[in-house]
């Protein structure tokens, strides 16, 4: 994308009905939608018995990832806060059925019934406080434990997510883990910042199989480097404090001469102390002897 | 809105415990045809609150129905085109869906239930 809709408004309003039927008419879009909702379908990993799945689709927008669906087979349930994309939704006459809701609310469904759930560019919303009630931890919560609760024991979740930076995708993830689901993000094309797309994978119970999450296209075994860097900044001493001058040395030119020291003898007679009397040798230097 | 997503519905309002069935105010109602797959009505019938089912199916005038249901009626051809109508090609248009502690609305309109809470409802 070449601007984040997050920064620019709620999704309720930035998607209204000119960026609705905009979005839906552009080929490139509907392209990309079809793709990565061919993506999140196979990291679904639903089995191949080809009877039909009840799927869920958050963020369905207008409809472009439900189609993908609907060509696999699937019936799906569509969910999506924008009522303009879901107008275009009907006037495209989609298959599944559509809900005008904020997956931040919670989702409102029965516990134990969804087969699997995807969702194309929606769940970083979340992370917006686009009002005074929001906070973005609360919603998260309230999206992740309602959908733990309404999939099916062993069934999958795959979000496609833009996350604007670490600290987004981290809270998204932390907020799946805490409402009990498994799993990770899965990345294609990692190192390919335009071509770069992010899978979050979310098994929902069986804790005693293992679930093995399939690795993303074009990945090879190097760790992520974006935690390496941040170590190293906080490591780094900072050069300049190295090299601090030395504290010049005061030059003291005020010596004590003669004069001071008849000074100072006269006083102390007057004092009533016991004072050497003056000589020539009076205030002289000693020799180097002592 | 078809039969299969008003049984997955509840109302999610704060402090309701007991959300579902939605009550529905049908006002238009539609019918769309679709093809049936068998496979997923058996599966379906393990999932449907069946009591749910009737009652919204009535609602929308379609009577058809037994009032009990079991997995051996599956077998029938009748009963499974009778099951496949009311869940798939029953089309909710305009109306609304009440919540059942609460009695807040939920209004449909073409098509689309409008579930969006306010902000002292989450």
């Amino acid at each position: 994308m070449a601007s984040r809709p997050e920064v620019v408004a709620p999704p309720e309003i930035f998607y209204d009905d000119a960026e609705a039927r905009k979005y839906t008419s552009s080929s490139r879009i509907v392209q990309i939608q079809a793709t990565l909702s061919e993506r999140a379908l196979e990291l679904l990993a639903l089995p191949d018995d080809s009877v039909p799945k009840l799927l869920l689709d958050i963020g369905c927008g207008s409809g472009l990832s439900g189609e993908t669906l609907s060509e696999n087979g699937h019936h799906w349930i569509g969910l999506d806060i924008s009522a303009s994309m879901l107008n275009v939704a009907v006037e495209r006459e989609v298959e599944g059925d559509l809900l005008l809701g904020d997956m931040g609310q919670g989702l409102g469904i029965r516990p134990g019934v969804i087969d699997g759930a995807i969702s194309i560019s929606a769940v970083q919303w979340l992370c917006n406080a686009d009002k005074s009630s929001h906070n973005p931890r609360l919603r998260l919560k309230a999206f992740f434990t309602s959908l733990y609760k309404c999939l099916s024991n062993g069934a999958r979740a795959v979000f496609q997510v833009y996350p604007e930076n670490i600290d987004q995708r981290e809270l998204i993830l932390n907020a799946a883990m805490h409402a009990g689901f498994a799993g990770g993000i899965v990345v294609d094309f990692p190192h390919s910042s335009k071509k770069r797309k992010e899978f979050l994978v979310l098994t929902c119970g069986q804790r005693s199989v293992n679930v093995s999450i399939s690795k993303g296209k074009n990945e090879d075994r190097e760790s992520c480097s974006d935690e390496d860097s941040e170590d190293e900044e906080k490591q780094t001493v900072c050069i300049s404090d190295r090299h601090r001058p030395r504290k010049k040395q005061k030059n003291n030119k005020s010596g004590k001469g003669k004069e001071w020291l008849l000074r100072k003898k006269e006083q102390m007679r007057r004092r009533g102390n016991v004072v050497p009397p003056n000589t020539k040798y009076t205030g002289r230097k000693r020799k180097d002897r002592f | 809105m078809r039969l299969i997503t008003h049984n997955m519905l509840s109302s999610n309002i704060k402090g309701v415990v007991n959300g579902f069935p939605l009550r529905i105010e049908a006002e238009k109602v539609m019918e769309k045809t679709m093809e049936m797959n068998s496979e997923f009505l058996e599966k379906m019938f393990e999932k449907v609150d069946w009591k749910a089912f009737v009652d919204a199916s009535r609602a929308m005038g379609y009577t058809e129905l037994p009032e009990e249901a079991n997995s051996s009626m599956l077998d029938s051809d009748e009963f499974l085109n009778r099951f496949h109508h009311a869940l798939l090609e029953l089309d909710l248009e305009e109306g609304a869906l009440v919540c059942p502690e609460t009695g807040r609305r939920f209004p449909v309109s073409k098509g689309i239930p409008n579930m969006l809470l306010h902000e002292d409802e989450v």
